[in-house]
This record gives C-alpha cells, structure tokens and sequence, in this order.
C-alpha cells in the first residue's frame, strides 16, 4: 500500500492548563474512510481541527502527504511556524466540513461553492460557477443553485458545504459530526453523499455518533478516550468480540444510532 | 393666540433653508459618524491592544456625557486649545465625533456576531486574511447590524436640532426665531416636531425597505 495520506506522530495539544490530546500516533490511510469514535470530551473534534490546521497543536508533527502542515520540525525537536502562504498550500488538500454547516448566509448556494475558485484560484466567474454547479448535481442540489442557506434545509446546507468543500478538489475530506445538527430524517440524505464519495475513492475522515455508518463505511475505526488513542483497526478488530471494556461502555449509549447491531 | 398658516407660508424660504441645513447636517454627521465608527471599531478588533483600550475608553466617555455638553465644550472650549470653529463646521464635528461612538459600539458588537465557524470555513478553503475580511466578515456584519444602524441613523436626526444652541441656522433655530418674534411658541414647536417625525419616518422607511430586501440573509443569521 502507498504511504498515508496524513500522518501523526505524537501529537500534543493543551488549551491553556488542560491537556486534550495526549500523544495520538495515527496513519490516514489513502482512499479509506477513517471513522473517529470516542465520548463526549475526548478530543474527536479537537485531533480533526488539527488536521485542517484551525487548531494549533502544541507539539508532535502532522504530514500531510510528507509535507509538514504549520510546523517545520527540527532534528533537535523544535519547531518553526511555516509562513502563511506555506500553509494555505498544504491547506489546499483539506477539505473541511462542520457540524454548524458554516455557510455564509449572504451568498446563494451557487455562490458559497464557487466563492473560493473565484478569490482563491483566480477563476473567472463564469468557469468557477460551472464548476461549482459540477459539486452542486453531485450532491443533488443544482436546482437549489440560486437559494440562499436560509432557505435550504439543514441536510440541504450540509450537503452544499460538502460541495463547497469538494469544489477545491481536495485529496481528504474531514467531517466532524455532519449529521449531528440535523432532524434525523435529513441524516440518511447527507450520509448518502458521503458514502458516493467514499465509492468514489476519497479518502475521508469522519467523526460521527453514527456508529452504524461508521461500522459499515468506515474502513479504519479509531477509539478516541480522554486524549488517547485506545484502539485502532478495521471494524472488525474493534468492534468485534472480545471487546475493549472502554468500548463496550461508549457503545452502550449510543444503541439507537446503530450501535445495538454491534452489540 | 391662533395658529396662522400664513405665518408658515411667509417665512417659507428660510424654513426651507433650515430644513435643508438639517438634513445636511444629518447626512454629513452620519455619514461621518459611520466611516470614523467604523475605524474605531476595526482598530479595536484587529489593532494593537492598548490603542483598543484608549479608544474603548474614549468611546465610554462620549457615550456617557450629554450631546449638548459635548457640543457647548467644542465649541466654546475649543478656542482655549487653539480650536476656533464656525459654528457648521463646529456642529458637523460634534455630530461625527459624537455619532461615531455609537456606530463603533454597534459595529463592534456585529463583528462579534460573525460567527468563528463562518470565519473558519473561509480560512478552510484558502482564503487569505483581507479576503476574509472583505468577502465574509464585512458583509455578513453590514447586514448584521443594519437595524441597529438605521435605528442610530434616526436618533442623529433628531439630535441635530441640538445645533440650534450654537447658532447653526437650521430648522430648531430658524423656526424657534420665528416663534419667538411673533410669540407663536407653541405653533412653532408643533411645526417642528411635524417635520421631524416627518423625517424619521421617511429614514425609517427607508431602512425598513433595506431590511426587507436582505431578509433572505437574516433569518439564516444564527
Ligand atoms: N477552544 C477551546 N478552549 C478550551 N478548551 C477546549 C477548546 N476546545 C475544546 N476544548 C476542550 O477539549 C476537550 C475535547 O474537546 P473536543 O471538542 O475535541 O471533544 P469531542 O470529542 O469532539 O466531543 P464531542 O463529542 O462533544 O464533540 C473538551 O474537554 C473541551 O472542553
Ligand atoms: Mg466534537
């Protein structure tokens, strides 16, 4: 197999006095979706805003692809911040998408997904909105192209902010909990897009509470508990039996999200 | 005493000129009150921070006195600093400076209102820190704090009447001046508080129309 598509090595991260992740080693693999599971607090979200670089952590490396992503590490262990056009481009083959949808509510759909092919890629307006429109069918909402967000449902919002995401052709897409912030009939759809992608061949990772999903896309499963990673492996390592006692507990609460099946 | 239309129609050139004088005051001051509130409220957000201080500081006291205070200190204090101003130039500095106060307060509070996550999706997809500014802060807070401003916008119109006291000739003096000579106080006052509702109104509505148009953006607004 081809090496990682992002890399971590004991990677640290405090805010302020408290520390969060607590030396997390893990391998991306490339054209897999990678499932981040883990209770409340553990840091799920905290290791994914790392890897976008929205965090910044407070020791060990992340490469994406070999390149190093914010930090230069020194053969003596110390670290230089990379300047910030360095970062952008590394940036450039994350594609990143929130739980809060976080569309900008003065643009239409149309204009959300081709906003960075415009400004960023220097595309003209006319280029950039046909290759937006290209994100927007495939996440089934060309016809909603001139709609603001306010008049998008929430499965509708996420599934534009995925395209938005898409539209900069990145090599790894992040989720952190997409579905969370939606009524659970609207789950199905946006999961749906999600895993068309994850046939396609995109190599994401996902943090979800839906277990279900995660054990049947997911290819690589990591347990996330207070700042460490428990387990790693295929979903068949770690969620069949015997099962990690840690595990067992953190699936007992989310049995209607799929997790029953497991049990 | 009776109320006497013709008195109205008599002295209707310098009743026109008051009220032009008013809305040029308003318009001017506001339009001023909202360039130098902006910077303010820019400086604070993204300067340094002891200069975010100094001006917090300054925007509390001008927010904490009396317009007319502030007015009477500029204009009749000014000239023991060297500051000699006729009184138009006097009462358009005092309505900037004043008005600016407020509008920085309410810009600061619509920067604040941008969520961190609309920012973060921006940062996401690769735009640099101005293109940030310019493409998403600036105009998700402009439609942010739209209601705010215009409600500021119509608080200024009736302030400039407080120019009358240091002799800018608009609409409060001129028709005060007429009540007087010919002790029509109470028909005077009256006209007065017509033509400035009359104006309020007219903001009000304008703004109301400037609202309605960006209501698509505001009820996503959360
Ligand atoms: N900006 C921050 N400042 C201080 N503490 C933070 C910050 N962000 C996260 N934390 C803390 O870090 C810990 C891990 O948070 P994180 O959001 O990564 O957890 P999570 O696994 O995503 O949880 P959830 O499932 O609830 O989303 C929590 O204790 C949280 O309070
Ligand atoms: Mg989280």
């Amino acid at each position: 197999m081809s090496h990682p598509a992002v890399t971590i090595r004991g990677l640290h991260k405090s805010f302020g006095a408290v520390e969060v992740l607590r030396g997390i080693d893990l391998d991306i693999p490339r054209a897999q979706v990678t499932c981040l599971i883990g209770p409340s607090g553990s840091g799920k979200s905290t290791l994914l805003r790392c890897m976008a670089f929205l965090e910044e952590t407070s020791s060990g490396s992340i490469l994406i692809d070999d390149a190093p992503l914010g930090f230069r590490t020194h053969a003596d262990g110390s670290r230089t911040r990379l300047p910030a056009a360095d970062i952008r481009t590394a940036r450039r083959k994350i594609g990143m998408v929130f739980q809060q949808f976080n569309l900008w509510p003065h643009m239409t759909a149309l204009g959300n997904v081709s906003e960075a092919l415009k400004t960023v890629q220097k595309l003209g307006r006319r280029e950039a909105e046909d290759r937006a429109m290209v994100q927007l069918k495939k996440v089934g909402l060309a016809e909603r192209a001139d709609h603001f967000p306010s008049q998008l449902s929430g499965g509708q919002q996420q599934r534009v902010a995925i395209a938005r995401a898409l539209a900069l052709e990145p090599e790894i897409m992040l989720f952190d909990e997409p579905t969370s912030s939606l009524d659970p009939e609207l789950t199905g759809e946006v999961l749906n897009v999600m895993r068309a992608l994850a046939d396609d061949g995109m190599t994401m990772v996902v943090v979800s509470h839906e277990i279900g999903f995660s054990a049947s896309v997911g290819q690589k499963i990591a347990f996330l508990d207070q700042g460490q990673l428990l387990l790693t492996g295929t979903p068949t390592e770690v969620f069949g039996k015997p099962r990690h006692p840690r595990l067992d507990q953190f699936l007992e609460t989310y049995l209607d999200r799929g997790a029953a099946m497991l049990l | 005493m009776r109320f006497d239309p013709a008195l109205i129609i008599h002295h209707l050139p310098s009743i026109l000129s008051g009220l032009s004088i008013t809305i040029l005051t308003w318009l001017i001051g506001t339009i001023g009150a909202v360039l130098v509130g902006f910077v303010i409220a820019s400086a604070r957000r993204f300067g340094p921070r002891p200069l975010g201080m100094a001006l917090g500081a300054i925007v509390e006291v001008i927010r904490g006195t009396p317009f007319l205070i502030q007015l009477f200190l500029l204009y009749f204090g000014g000239p023991y600093i060297g500051l000699f101003l006729d009184p138009l130039p006097a009462g358009l500095l005092g309505l900037t400076v004043y008005g600016s106060a407020y509008f920085s307060e309410i810009f600061r509070g619509g920067f604040e209102a941008v969520p961190v996550g609309h920012i973060e999706a921006a940062e996401c997809v690769g735009l640099n820190r101005l293109q940030i500014v310019k493409r998403i802060l600036l105009p998700e807070m402009s439609m942010l704090v739209l209601p705010s401003a215009v409600n500021m916008a119509i608080l200024l119109i009736k302030e400039t009447a407080v120019l009358s006291i240091i002799t800018v000739p608009e609409l409060t003096m001129i028709v005060s001046a007429i009540g007087s000579e010919y002790y029509a106080f109470v028909e005077s006052l009256f006209l007065l508080a017509l033509f400035y509702w009359a104006l309020v109104e007219l903001c009000g509505f304008l703004g109301r129309k400037a609202e309605a148009k960006l209501s698509h953006f505001r009820l996503s607004a959360s």
